[in-house]
């Protein structure tokens, strides 16, 4: 039911340009809550008591020091890792016993910390294997390409165009995705993973590697992707001006431990906060 | 006018190993594992259409299915009992449980069928005009060539256009990414061994047609030999599987004819130790430098 419901979301959703002022809405039903989720690596505590809501069409920060256990968390939400405790609702819907595959389907999307795009592959077929569950039609289908295939496959090509307009990145659609400068496949990342139809996107560390003018572009366009396609994103990043910036709510993790929630004058104000990153006073 | 009945021997025995390193090269592909059972599933493939015909009476296309049918299964139960659980495991150890599969798919061959070769009566003959005959082609032959390249056109437009096909391309290029696409990478590498072990079937059927001799070791060659072609061609590459084991099967079959017969795997393999030295990734692989 809701699968269904968020395709059709999907086929209305305007891309992209002009801004669209969301109607907030974080006081309707969230899109994520974790409770009390956590795994332990042997006798490891990797993460505990990871109690987090988000918005509908929020942006959430996810900081902490190195080791904190930030990717770990995006690993227990997409399910690479299984949680050892607690509960992941997704739209209100339980995920236990769900895999990887699924939660995308359920409408998680994520980009790598390490980038990790089909490289071999061209950037259009890289947004396309995104886009590959919305299209239906039968391998017979496909191999006698049939006039069906046809059109699924049009379509699907003008919205993978689409997508990568977002980015200005439409020149480069027939281009091998691995011969791309380092930000244009980080920029990729993010469009092959919009492909997927997402209600929530998890962005590992996306400013990484970039310098300050091309961050700045990226908080604009995280913005931006988050207006035209109403959809909450979480993102772990280090850099604290692109956190700071644009991030509504920020969780701190240290030790695998929320020390912090809050918006980004709370926590720059909080002594626990700034004890894990700069160390006791004296 | 002999050169040319050489020639499509070789292409017959050819097309047979293209049949089977497409299945291998598939797997190696997609699961980025040497699936060494591959060879004895073509050897349960003969078995199974050798029974169906010899024992149920059934007519050979109807055996040649159910040939598939079982291998399909068998493939598919291999993978999940086999191979799945060592999914996170380091590729040896996923190597040496081919291996073991494969002895157990000889022994257990050796058990149900017994050491002593069947006689396999050719499953795919017809009766052809005489100046065909006389040029030394077979009906065999024809049927081979013939399926192979139907084969190898099918599998290219499979995975090119489809979706289970992209989701082939988008697991052998990262597991990891693939999922978080949405994509069911056991599904998609269950659906690999399945059609890896039908077209083993087939080639099974095809190769005892030619050869009329089956017995529970009859996989082991042509499989290593296809491995081979796989290799030679370039390890992942459909078309390379396709002019591997072409190229392989004609220069066994000239090494057979003019050179000699007992070293003729010495040479097919000489052949190969050649190619690798001066194309590492094969005929139509492409090369790729160990990141450090």
């Amino acid at each position: 039911m809701a699968e269904q419901k968020r395709f059709e979301k999907g086929k209305m959703v305007p891309v992209p340009s002009h801004s669209i002022i969301p109607e907030r809405d974080l006081d309707k039903s969230p899109i994520l809550e974790c409770s009390h989720l956590g795994i332990d690596f042997g006798g490891l505590r990797a993460v505990d008591e990871f109690n987090i809501t988000i918005g509908r069409t929020e942006i959430a920060g996810l900081i902490g020091p190195n080791g904190a256990g930030k990717t770990t968390v995006f690993n227990l939400l997409t399910k690479v890792y299984q949680p050892t405790r607690g509960t992941i609702l997704l739209d209100g819907l339980d995920t236990a016993g769900k895999i990887t595959a699924q939660i995308n389907r359920m409408g998680i999307a994520r980009t790598f910390q390490n980038i990790r795009l089909f490289s071999n592959l061209s950037v259009e077929d890289n947004v396309k294997i995104g886009l590959h569950n919305q299209e239906k039609y039968s391998a017979l289908t496909g191999v006698l390409r049939l006039p069906k295939y046809w059109r699924q496959e049009k379509a699907a090509h003008e919205r993978a165009l689409e997508l990568l307009s977002i980015f200005d990145m439409q020149d480069l659609a027939s281009h091998q995705a691995g011969s791309l400068p380092y930000g244009a496949q980080r920029r990729l990342e993010i469009v092959r993973a919009l492909a997927t139809n997402p209600s929530l996107l998890l962005l590992d560390e996306p400013a990484a590697g970039m310098n300050p003018s091309e961050t700045a572009e990226l908080m604009e366009n995280i913005v931006k992707i988050r207006d035209t396609f109403q959809i909450a994103v979480l993102l772990i990043e280090h850099d604290m001006s692109l956190v700071m910036g644009i991030c509504e709510g920020i969780c701190v993790l240290n030790f695998g431990r929320i020390i912090a929630k809050g918006t980004a004058e709370e926590i720059q104000a909080n002594p626990a906060v700034i004890e894990a990153y700069l160390g006791k006073q004296q | 006018m002999v050169f040319f009945s050489y020639l499509i021997s070789g292409i017959s025995l050819g097309s047979v190993y293209a049949i089977i390193a497409l299945g291998y090269t598939m797997v190696y592909g997609i699961a980025k594992m040497l699936n060494f059972a591959h060879g004895d599933v073509i050897m349960v493939g003969g078995y199974i259409c050798y029974c169906a015909m010899t024992y149920l009476g059934l007519p050979a296309i109807a055996s040649i299915l159910l040939s598939m049918v079982v291998c399909t299964v068998l493939g598919v139960v291999i993978e999940g009992l086999a191979y799945r659980p060592l999914r996170q495991a380091g590729s040896l150890a996923v190597l040496i449980t081919a291996i073991g599969v494969s002895y157990f798919l000889q022994n257990a061959a050796q058990l149900i069928w017994g050491v002593t070769p069947k006689i396999f009566t050719s499953a795919v003959s017809f009766p052809l005009p005489q100046g065909l005959t006389d040029l030394g082609i077979s009906s065999e032959a024809i049927v081979t060539v013939v399926s192979c390249v139907v084969i190898m056109i099918a599998l290219t437009l499979f995975v090119n256009h489809t979706r289970m096909g992209k989701a082939m391309r988008a697991c052998s290029e990262d597991k990891g990414a693939a999922q978080l696409m949405g994509i069911n990478v056991n599904r998609t590498i269950s659906v690999t061994f399945a059609i890896g072990s039908a077209l083993a079937a087939i080639a099974g059927v095809l190769l005892c047609s030619s050869y009329t001799t089956l017995m529970p070791t009859t996989g082991s060659m042509p499989g290593i030999k296809a491995f081979t072609a796989a290799v030679f061609g370039g390890i992942g590459s459909i078309p390379g599987a396709f002019i591997g084991g072409l190229l392989l099967g004609i220069i066994e079959a000239m090494a057979k004819a003019y050179i000699s017969t007992n070293l003729a795997n010495a040479i097919v393999f000489a052949v190969l130790i050649v190619v690798l030295l001066v194309r590492p990734s094969g005929l139509l692989g492409k090369y790729v430098p160990e990141k450090v």
